[in-house]
């Protein structure tokens, strides 16, 4: 995966994208022609002003005279225009038209629950046991169509992963949804398209399309509950968090941290990112748990002042949650 | 005597009262003339006659200083964006910051430069285009001044207060209610947005009735001036998408103020309710910016190509499309809300469709070129920097009117540079062409031709380099409104390039005022008709007297300066000791009415304040609403109150 296709509308990794991009193509190609019929013109006109004698203008005495040529052009061109438009709309229509069949068949479900500034991501299933919730971060297997269900809490957001799919809004309120059929397995980045507020522009979530067993083998892992710790630091680490303001927010599987408000931590450090913005990272968790609002100017969750032991124990305890 | 004598001999007195009444003619003309019309419709002298004054050239005087002082905020604001974002993970502003700068920038250059700095060009104008004495309503054109110079006072003052928005231009609810936008920076937007409304209104009520009523004898509707038909157009465009958007920001404030549910879902109110109405206000928005512009490409173009723009029912008929056609697209700023599919058909068609009418009005000003002998003057320039620019702008509008496209395409800076080059492009590029066109008449002195071209090539060249990056910024996914963006997306090349762009295009508008600035003082001095032009405007002296026309123009075609053979024919007859104008009927333009033009008068101004205070004392408690109507109500009563009850010989307004 090159790196300027991780977050780009050419990553043409699923079979949405690439009627875009043959749409695209074509559009691009009436409109250059459009273009180019423009400024030819404008320039001959230019040209000819070299040419005194044929000018209508007032110092000739003809200003109400024109060129008999330009009557037909003006035709012409008015057929060339409606025709070329005409065009246009049937290809995006039916391009359209194809997009929302494809959008019939899913095999998978997901909802996606916009938050400021942060993804909630619940695989749906059947069976209650089997249902996933993780943030940020959406695995999907490669060739499946899947159904993403977009809600919101709060605002208006945006969902888009542009190599995979075109945008669709997540409003409170309404229920809307989108069908992506990734093609190639690999990253990819996207985020809120929507202004939805002070940190709009850190609410990323990176989508890893995997081959299927791959996949699978995810969600398995997906479904354990949170490690128990085994060093002494990490112990510490979580006591402070299922006892203190941690909890208040946060779930965590298998302890009793349970709450909803905030990215459920389960497997926090099997994530590739971190707050919806950076890479999960030592030093980065480290640096967002002592001071999010400096990081992330604004997000719901507090600068709470750790001690530095503290700080020490909830690092090693996250870094368990593999 | 009876009842009814006496009312014949009060007649007859009356009639012999205004024979002695001085009018215009043969007896009364030149010099002489000129004396007692000026002493009569002169502005009162001194600070109080300043702000009282009625007169349309120095209310549009002041509405186009004010748009430009306006566009110059607005620009320091896009600067201080562009350095944040001319590198990745930048810290240079905070979020909270760059967020206002974002919303103050799109709301100062929507709502106050764009749509009245051509407002102000207008009220400047039109009556000398069509040759008349005066707008229509002169009293409520200066009240139209005044709301918006305190609507955009307003915004501006809580911004400096550390008050202003955050909420972009759009202010979509739910982020804009009250729950997601506690304190008043939401508040102070809407009501910002009232203040223009109110004043976007009086001003299109004014140039309706002007444009209708007020045109020189013989100028019928197959005759007026293309800028005039362009902006008859959108004013009655602003007449109907002004009462959507103050039903949707009424209702914002009202949701925010007390409590009522319009846009909560949970009360079984809609988010999406403020985008149908929003939208439906803001996208005939964009063509009331865009169409006076291209009204002035028609001015210029038939200028300096010296011959008149070919085929002018087609460029009508497109101006009078464009306006319907606009109220029928919002939609498609909402394709990714998720409405029924099928539906959105019907806005791509209806979006691609204007490209039309558009088309067609390239093709007459090309058409025009070719036909006549272009004379390359700075305003010549920036009508061909337009055609250039502004084609691009349209073609990638035909590409996000496509669903699948747009989906894509859409919040990205693919239409941050779309709606760049249609607005820059398409209107402030002929915007700054013709205020160097107008120039002479508006100040008296030409501007450099030298400093001129020197500042259009950079504001090309730099506007390019801007803003063409920003397309390849979208499509490698980099959506708009935001304050940072990471390094490796491949953004870091097109926002640098943007950044450097910015700053060119500034310098170029810098140089523009320093021209305007160094030419109002050194210019040359203009006489009435320094660019050989055909319209009325230019019949008279530069800058015009108060009255603008001694005697009131004749005409019999659509360049009356170009085929009138020696000196214009006039009509006369008008009262010389009060201010009085000719009115003539709406399609033959055949006189019609003498009207009375009002003197000046404080009201307008008094009454703006009082609205002003109603306004934004509402922001702060619902009972302004109750009390501050009463001030309001007394300035009005002041303003209508009949001075006069004893019968004239002939009506005045004092």
């Amino acid at each position: 995966m090159s790196i300027q296709h991780y977050q780009s509308i050419f990553g043409n990794a699923a079979t949405e994208v690439r009627q875009f991009n043959t749409l695209f193509v074509i559009f691009l190609v009436v409109c250059a022609v459009m273009y180019v019929a423009v400024i030819a013109f404008l320039i001959a006109g230019i040209a000819r002003r070299r040419r005194a004698a044929e000018a209508n203008t007032v110092e000739e005495g003809r200003h109400h005279e024109s060129d008999p040529a330009m009557r037909t052009g003006l035709i012409a061109w008015g057929a060339v225009v409606g025709t070329g438009l005409v065009a246009l709309a049937i290809a995006s229509f039916v391009a359209d038209r194809s997009m929302a069949n494809a959008a019939a068949h899913e095999k998978l479900s997901i909802t996606v629950t916009g938050n400021q500034w942060w993804w909630d991501v619940q695989y749906n299933a059947a069976d209650n046991s089997k249902m996933v919730r993780t943030a940020n971060e959406l695995h999907l297997p490669v060739g499946v169509p899947v159904r993403i269900m977009l809600k919101s809490n709060d605002v208006i957001h945006s969902f888009w992963v542009p190599s995979l799919a075109g945008k669709q809004d997540l409003i409170p309120g309404r229920d809307t949804d989108i069908t992506i059929t990734p093609q190639k397995v690999g990253i990819y980045r996207g985020q809120c398209a929507e202004y939805c507020g002070a940190e709009h522009a850190k609410m990323a979530l990176v989508v890893d399309v995997d081959s299927y067993p791959d996949f699978i083998k995810w969600w398995q892992h997906q479904l354990q509950t949170a490690p128990k710790p085994t060093t002494p630091l990490a112990l510490a680490g979580y006591n402070y968090v299922t006892s203190r303001n941690c909890s208040a927010c946060h779930a965590i599987a298998g302890t009793p941290a349970s709450a909803t408000v905030g990215p459920d931590l389960t497997h926090l450090a099997s994530r590739r990112t971190l707050a919806a913005s950076m890479p999960m990272s030592e030093g980065n968790l480290y640096g967002w748990v002592a001071d999010p609002q400096s990081i992330k100017p604004g997000t719901k969750m507090p600068t709470i002042g750790l001690e530095p032991n503290e700080l020490h124990a909830v690092v090693a305890y996250l870094e368990t949650l593999k | 005597m009876t009842e009814l004598e006496r009312v014949r001999a009060e007649d007859q007195r009356l009639a012999k009262e205004r024979q002695r009444i001085a009018r215009d003619g043969p007896k009364l003309t030149g010099a002489k003339l000129e004396a007692r019309l000026e002493r009569t419709w002169r502005r009162p002298p001194g600070i109080l006659g300043w702000l009282a004054t009625v007169d349309h050239k120095e209310i549009g005087r002041r509405y186009i200083i004010t748009a430009l002082l306006f566009l110059a905020l607005g620009g320091m604001l896009s600067l201080a964006m562009r350095l944040q974002l001319a590198q990745p993970d930048s810290n240079l502003i905070s979020p909270q910051r760059y967020n206002e700068l974002f919303t103050m920038h799109g709301s100062t250059m929507m709502f106050l430069f764009a749509v009245p700095v051509m407002e102000g060009v207008a009220v400047f104008i039109i009556p000398l285009m069509l040759g008349t004495r005066s707008t229509a309503f002169p009293r409520l054109n200066a009240f139209s001044y005044y709301m918006y110079l305190f609507g955009g006072l307003l915004l501006w003052v809580a911004f400096l207060l550390n008050i202003g928005p955050d909420i972009g231009w759009f202010a979509y609810t739910p982020l804009s209610g009250p729950q997601f936008s506690p304190g008043k920076r939401a508040d102070i937007w809407a009501q910002m947005i009232t203040f223009t409304e109110v004043s976007a209104l009086a001003a299109a009520v004014v140039l309706i009735c002007t444009i209708l009523k007020a045109r020189a004898p013989g100028m019928t509707l197959a005759r007026m001036p293309l800028f005039a038909w362009a902006m008859l157009v959108v004013a009655v465009m602003i007449v109907f998408s002004m009462p959507s958007i103050a039903l949707c920001s009424g209702m914002l404030i009202s949701d925010r103020l007390v409590g009522t549910q319009f846009y909560n879902h949970y009360e079984h109110g809609d988010a999406l309710l403020w985008q149908h109405l929003f939208w439906f206000f803001g996208h005939p928005e964009v063509y009331i910016i865009f169409l006076p512009a291209t009204g002035f490409v028609s001015v210029i173009t038939e200028t300096f190509c010296r011959r008149p723009i070919f085929a002018y029912p087609v460029v009508v008929l497109a101006l009078i499309s464009t306006g319907i056609l606009a109220f029928g697209l919002w939609v498609h700023h909402m394709f990714a809300t998720g409405l029924p599919r099928v539906g959105y058909s019907f806005y791509t068609s209806a979006s691609m469709t204007v490209a039309i009418p558009t088309g067609l009005q390239i093709f007459c000003w090309l058409a025009t070129m070719w036909d006549g002998r272009p004379r390359f003057q700075v305003p010549m320039l920036y009508v061909v920097g337009f055609i250039v620019t502004f084609v691009i702008g349209g073609l990638s509008g035909v590409i996000i009117a496509s669903v699948p496209l747009d989906l894509q395409l859409h919040d990205t800076y693919f239409i941050v540079a779309h709606f760049h080059y249609v607005l820059i492009g398409g209107a402030v590029f002929p915007l700054l062409g013709i205020l160097t066109y107008w120039f002479p008449k508006i100040t008296g002195r030409m501007m450099s031709e030298t400093l001129g071209k020197i500042g259009f090539w950079m504001l090309f060249l730099g506007f390019q380099l801007a803003f063409f990056p920003m397309h390849f910024a979208g499509l490698l996914g980099m959506p708009r409104r935001v304050y940072t963006y990471p390094a490796g997306l491949g953004l870091e090349l097109p926002n640098l390039l943007s950044t450097i762009g910015a700053f060119v295009v500034a310098t170029a508008v810098g140089l523009f005022v320093v021209n305007g600035l160094y030419s109002l003082y050194r210019g040359a001095i203009a006489p009435p008709n320094p660019w050989e032009a055909s319209t009325l405007e230019w019949a008279t002296t530069s800058p015009p007297p108060p009255y603008n026309f001694a005697h009131v123009p004749v005409v019999d075609s659509k360049t009356p300066l170009w085929d009138a053979e020696g000196e214009l024919p006039v009509v006369t007859g008008l009262r010389v000791d009060e201010k009085e104008t000719l009115l003539t009927t709406v399609v033959a333009a055949s006189p019609d009415l003498r009207e009375p033009v009002p003197a000046a008068s404080l009201w307008p101004l008094i009454l703006s304040i009082a609205v002003a205070v109603f306004f934004i004392s509402s922001i702060f408690s619902p009972w302004a609403v109750l009390f501050g109507s009463i001030p309001c109500a007394i300035a009005a009563a002041a303003w209508f109150w009949p001075k006069e009850l004893n019968r004239n010989p002939e009506p005045v307004i004092t």
